[in-house]
């Protein structure tokens, strides 16, 4: 940042940066990463929550009688999936190669569309056969824990075809580039935090 | 009945959900009086503004700034307006504590009453207190670590417009529809949608939700400002103090807001998906709300505090002409504060029953936690020994300060106490203890801050007369309005009561109402002080920008500064970097200038925020349809508005020289 | 590079580096290692429940979170690129920060709300009273 200013000439002190090159270092990825730890916070309470009320069953079903874990399984690799389709793209942008990132954001948009597409399918299912999350304190938490998780993942999806569009139109330039970095943070994240939905809730809801 | 069945059995119109005449309270005439002194006062200001032509510089100046001063001063008079409203509440509850004895049923109906000292509450932490220090901080760290702005100058601007979102709908709550009746945290399962049907708890679920999306992203902005944009050789201990609370101020703030969000959108769901989070059938737990707002909620005292610390110690080290006491200590004190604050939360709820080996941790904690605050006041008050000390305004909150705050804070050590605790919780004595925190800290250090910065921000100093008269109305009120409280709440009557039967408690009760009057004249002296140093301002001008000898950056720009702040990047070399240059004799740069990179000015923070605003309504309304389409239409703004590239313009050089040409006048002919 | 005659702010001095793009090199073998390392992370716990092998459903519960814990942490150093040379360090502060307060928050959270619904919650059986911790 201010190595390249000289704060003293000759042994004297210099008081101001005359040379006016003196430009504060972009703050976009510190900033989009403290933004994630709120966001990691967030889904602490969410967490929280679960654990406190997650064994609520209120006489109703338990996550036992309802988790499919195959399906889950399967969610959880085409999350994955997308995780590393991501670090792909990441590669074809520090390439500079415009259309091989474009291929694999795409890739990435699928199998994060499929990622909701079966979440969409599964609370479907519960709220249909009567475990929705009005039936007990349990559900009402699994469903927030789970459908928060799911909101972030439809917005960077959304996130994702609008940089599409953007690098498309505009090509890798140092804002796009920025905003694939951080959209890259943010997708992993979401990976961190399935991490622990799939474990805390599912598998363990099920023991 | 089933929340779930309560809704369903509701029945929505299609596109007005819950929204009809009877919303509006005709029947209430002291809101229909309000209503009409407002609707007056706003055609008034709308008039003037068609009348002087304002309207062009104020949506081109003001509303779509993003220059962190603009946006600065914005918060600081969102403040002042909301502590009017925070104020007239506190005030009629007063009024009707003192006369509501016996026969007597005093002016406000319960239910009213209950709305009462729920919106002064909310109103006085979220948007006075928070608007304020938020204020301070965004117009004064740039300027102190040698920055031209914040790191995201157009969030900064659409943080502002979030948090006058929230405010907005708790302005419309009073004339359309009712506000919560449930104090302050809504705490379940009273704020539940069985026991407040009515759209009272959901103004303030939204009110808040937007305004905290505000403050969470203002929080992020000020971090990355203090990390990555101080001036060469300003490495971190050498940061004025108040940036050093004021990063701590906003780590708490990235830290613990996302809690509150979480809480409350819990609580949301409850009240709108027929979830079972904190009912009291199906699984719910209501005490899980309270614990978590708490976590929240201890967190937030500190973030209305560190600032004004930071303010204090500021105003101590300028007016004593000394450098602050024992600046390490000070940093390490605001740190620790800032780690143990989540330590402390369940002290707000020791009467909720965890037990003993539970009360011991956190008493212990919260004694612990008063310890780096003492460590401060000493800091403060050796900084002033044999100092040479002058006492303008600004010092003279800072003493009241040192003397409110310090009783106050003891009397949180003995709430600390878990067995005093148990007999003094939801007293008087617990609203007189945050009272004498919250108003001998905050407020005091507001308005020392107010006075103290007013001339770098506007160019004349504010009238220290009417400063006085303010503080000592402020001052003595205070005292005299809580001390009957402290004594009340030892006798053990309770907090949120709006009749009594016991006449012995009526003339405590009228020496606070008393006191609160004189506060009122405190807060008139100072609305006077504002008009009489704007009518005076020629007398009160500040030449050269550094009217109190101050000893950090700030005071080495013009009063105000210019959009660029400065036109040369300073370069840092000691702790109190404008005093350092002072003493050495560095002369100001008067040539060479260069063209200064900035950002443009937008209306995107405010259409957005006002969308956001227009789907809070909605959505308290039940307006699905109208909040769906609100909801889309902010995503869709948002998205647009990442599509504007061209975010930034030059100051071309001769622009600069100008500007820098004026102040070396205006600084010789000072001479 | 970027477009056309517009001066370029974000290019001075910086010649197509953006800042945090400096502080870390993508390569294919980084991500390659972490997916892996994540197959088998996610493979192993979903066997354990499934498959019902160890004796104990605490044990199994034990086990499945320290691989969560693991998985966590290959996800932030292989695919997040987190090491404390991030954004001087910050970034590292802010995650190790973040994570105690996570700690303290849950940690907190589960043992004042286990004693108050010990203490609390309605309990048909008065005798048991008298035994409240």
């Amino acid at each position: 940042m201010s190595a390249s200013i000289a704060t003293h000439v000759n042994g004297a002190p210099v008081y101001f940066d005359h040379s006016g090159e003196h430009h504060p270092p972009g703050s976009t990825m510190l900033g989009f990463w403290l933004y994630l730890m709120s966001d990691c916070l967030i889904f602490a309470v969410l967490f929280g929550t679960y654990a406190v009320l997650g064994r609520n069953y209120a006489a109703g079903p338990s996550g036992a009688d309802l988790f499919d874990l195959p399906l889950v399984a399967v969610n959880t690799g085409l999350l994955l999936f997308s995780s590393i389709t991501y670090g792909f793209a990441m590669i074809a942008m520090q390439a500079r190669k415009k259309s091989q990132l474009l291929a694999w954001l795409a890739v990435t948009g699928l199998f994060g569309l499929g990622f909701l597409g079966i979440e969409l399918f599964e609370f479907h299912h519960l709220i249909h056969e009567g475990s929705g999350p009005g039936r007990s304190a349990f559900l009402s938490s699994f469903f927030t824990l789970v459908g928060t998780h799911g909101l972030h993942v439809t917005f960077g999806t959304i996130w994702l075809v609008t940089l599409m569009v953007q690098v498309h139109k505009l090509g890798l330039t140092p804002a796009n580039r920025r905003r694939l970095m951080c959209l890259s943070m943010f997708w992993h994240f979401l990976d961190v935090v399935w991490i622990g939905v799939f474990t805390f809730v599912y598998l363990m809801g099920v023991l | 009945m089933s929340t779930a069945q309560h809704q369903a059995a509701e029945q929505l119109h299609p596109l007005l959900g819950r929204l009809g005449l009877d919303a509006i309270p005709y029947h209430e005439p002291i809101l229909v009086g309000t209503f009409c002194a407002v609707a007056l006062g706003g055609l008034v200001v709308l008039a003037l503004l068609t009348r002087f032509r304002l309207w062009g510089p104020l949506w081109r100046d003001w509303v779509t700034s993003i220059d962190h001063k603009k946006i600065g001063i914005m918060y600081i008079a969102l403040g002042v307006v909301m502590l009017l409203r925070g104020f007239a509440d506190a005030a009629m509850m007063r009024a009707h504590q003192a006369l509501a004895f016996g026969d007597s049923a005093g002016f406000l109906p319960p239910h009213h009453y209950d709305q009462v000292f729920t919106a002064h509450g909310v109103i006085m932490i979220f948007f006075v207190a928070m608007p304020f220090v938020t204020g301070f901080m965004n117009y004064v760290v740039p300027l102190q670590i040698g920055a031209r702005d914040v790191a995201f100058p157009f969030l900064n601007n659409f943080s502002f417009w979030m948090t006058a979102g929230g405010a907005i709908l708790v302005m419309i709550s009073l004339f359309v529809g009712e506000f919560a009746k449930t104090g302050w945290l809504a705490y379940p399962p009273l704020s539940g949608l069985l026991a407040s049907p009515d759209v009272g708890v959901d103004y303030y679920l939204w009110s808040l939700q937007i305004a905290g999306v505000g403050t969470t992203l203002s929080g992020i902005n000020l971090i990355a400002t203090i990390i990555k944009m101080r001036a060469p050789g300003m490495t971190m201990m050498k940061m004025p103090v108040f940036t050093w609370t004021s990063l701590c101020t906003n780590v708490l703030i990235v830290a613990t807001f996302p809690v509150l969000a979480a809480a409350l959108a819990l609580l949301t769901a409850d009240r709108y998906l027929g979830t079972n989070f904190f009912t009291n059938d199906l699984g719910g737990n209501a005490m899980l709300y309270v614990n978590l707002i708490w976590i929240w909620g201890h967190p937030e005292v500190y973030i209305l505090v560190l600032p004004v610390f930071g303010i204090f110690s500021e105003v101590v080290s300028t007016f004593s002409r000394k450098k602050l006491f024992g600046y390490a200590s000070m940093v390490y004190a605001t740190v620790v504060i800032t780690i143990l604050s989540y330590l402390v939360w369940l002290h707000h709820f020791f009467t909720m029953g965890s037990g003993a080996s539970v009360y011991s941790f956190f008493g212990i904690t919260t004694m612990i936690i008063s310890i780096p605050t003492g460590a401060k006041i000493f800091n403060w008050l050796f900084t002033m020994y044999r100092g040479r000390i002058k006492f303008e305004v600004p010092m003279l909150w800072t003493v009241g300060f040192m003397v409110t705050f310090t009783i106050g804070g003891m009397t949180g050590v003995l709430l600390a106490v878990p067995a005093a605790d148990f007999v003094l919780h939801n007293s008087l004595f617990l609203i007189a203890h945050f009272h004498n925190v919250i108003i001998g800290g905050v407020v005091f250090g507001v308005f020392a801050g107010i006075n103290y910065w007013f001339p770098k921000a506007f160019g004349f100093r504010l009238d220290a007369f009417w400063g006085k008269v303010s503080f000592w109305c402020w001052f003595i009120g205070f005292w005299v309005a809580f001390t009957p409280l402290y004594i009340l709440g030892l006798m053990g009557v309770t907090r949120r009561v709006s009749h009594f039967d016991d006449m012995t408690l009526q003339p405590y009760f009228v020496t606070a109402a008393i006191g609160a009057g004189i506060v009122a004249l405190g807060i008139g002296a100072f609305l006077i002080q504002i008009a009489v140093s704007v009518w005076r301002r020629k007398e009160l001008h500040d030449t050269t920008g550094d009217i109190w000898g101050g000893r950090t950056l700030e005071w080495s720009t013009s009063s105000p500064p210019p959009d660029y702040n400065f036109a040369f990047t300073p370069i840092a070399h000691e702790l109190d970097a404008w005093q350092d240059m002072k003493q050495h004799g560095v002369a100001r740069p008067t040539t060479g200038f260069v063209a200064i990179h900035m950002p443009k000015n937008t209306g995107a923070g405010f259409v957005i925020g006002m969308l956001a605003t227009a789907m809070g309504f909605a959505l308290i309304w039940r307006m699905y349809p109208l909040a769906g389409l609100a909801f889309a239409a902010t995503v869709i703004a948002a998205i647009w508005h990442t599509f504007n590239y061209h975010r930034d313009y030059h100051i071309p050089a001769d622009a600069v020289t100008r500007t820098e040409d004026e102040r070396t006048r205006a600084l010789a002919s000072a001479a | 590079m970027a477009g056309p005659s517009h001066a370029h702010h974000d290019s001075h001095g910086h010649d197509d580096h953006l800042d945090g793009e400096a502080d870390f090199h993508i390569s294919f073998k980084g991500y390659a290692i972490g997916f892996i390392l994540s197959v088998i992370l996610t493979a192993m716990p979903f066997w354990l429940v499934m498959g019902k092998v160890l004796p104990s459903p605490k044990l199994t519960g034990l086990v499945i979170l320290g691989f969560a814990a693991v998985q966590m942490v290959v996800h932030m150093i292989y695919f997040l690129h987190m090491n404390a040379k991030v954004e001087q360090g910050w970034s590292m502060l802010a995650l190790m920060f973040t994570a105690a307060l996570v700690v303290i928050m849950l940690s907190g959270s589960v043992w004042v709300m286990y004693h108050m619904n010990a203490n609390m919650m309605p309990t048909p059986d008065p005798a048991a009273m008298r035994n409240m911790p």
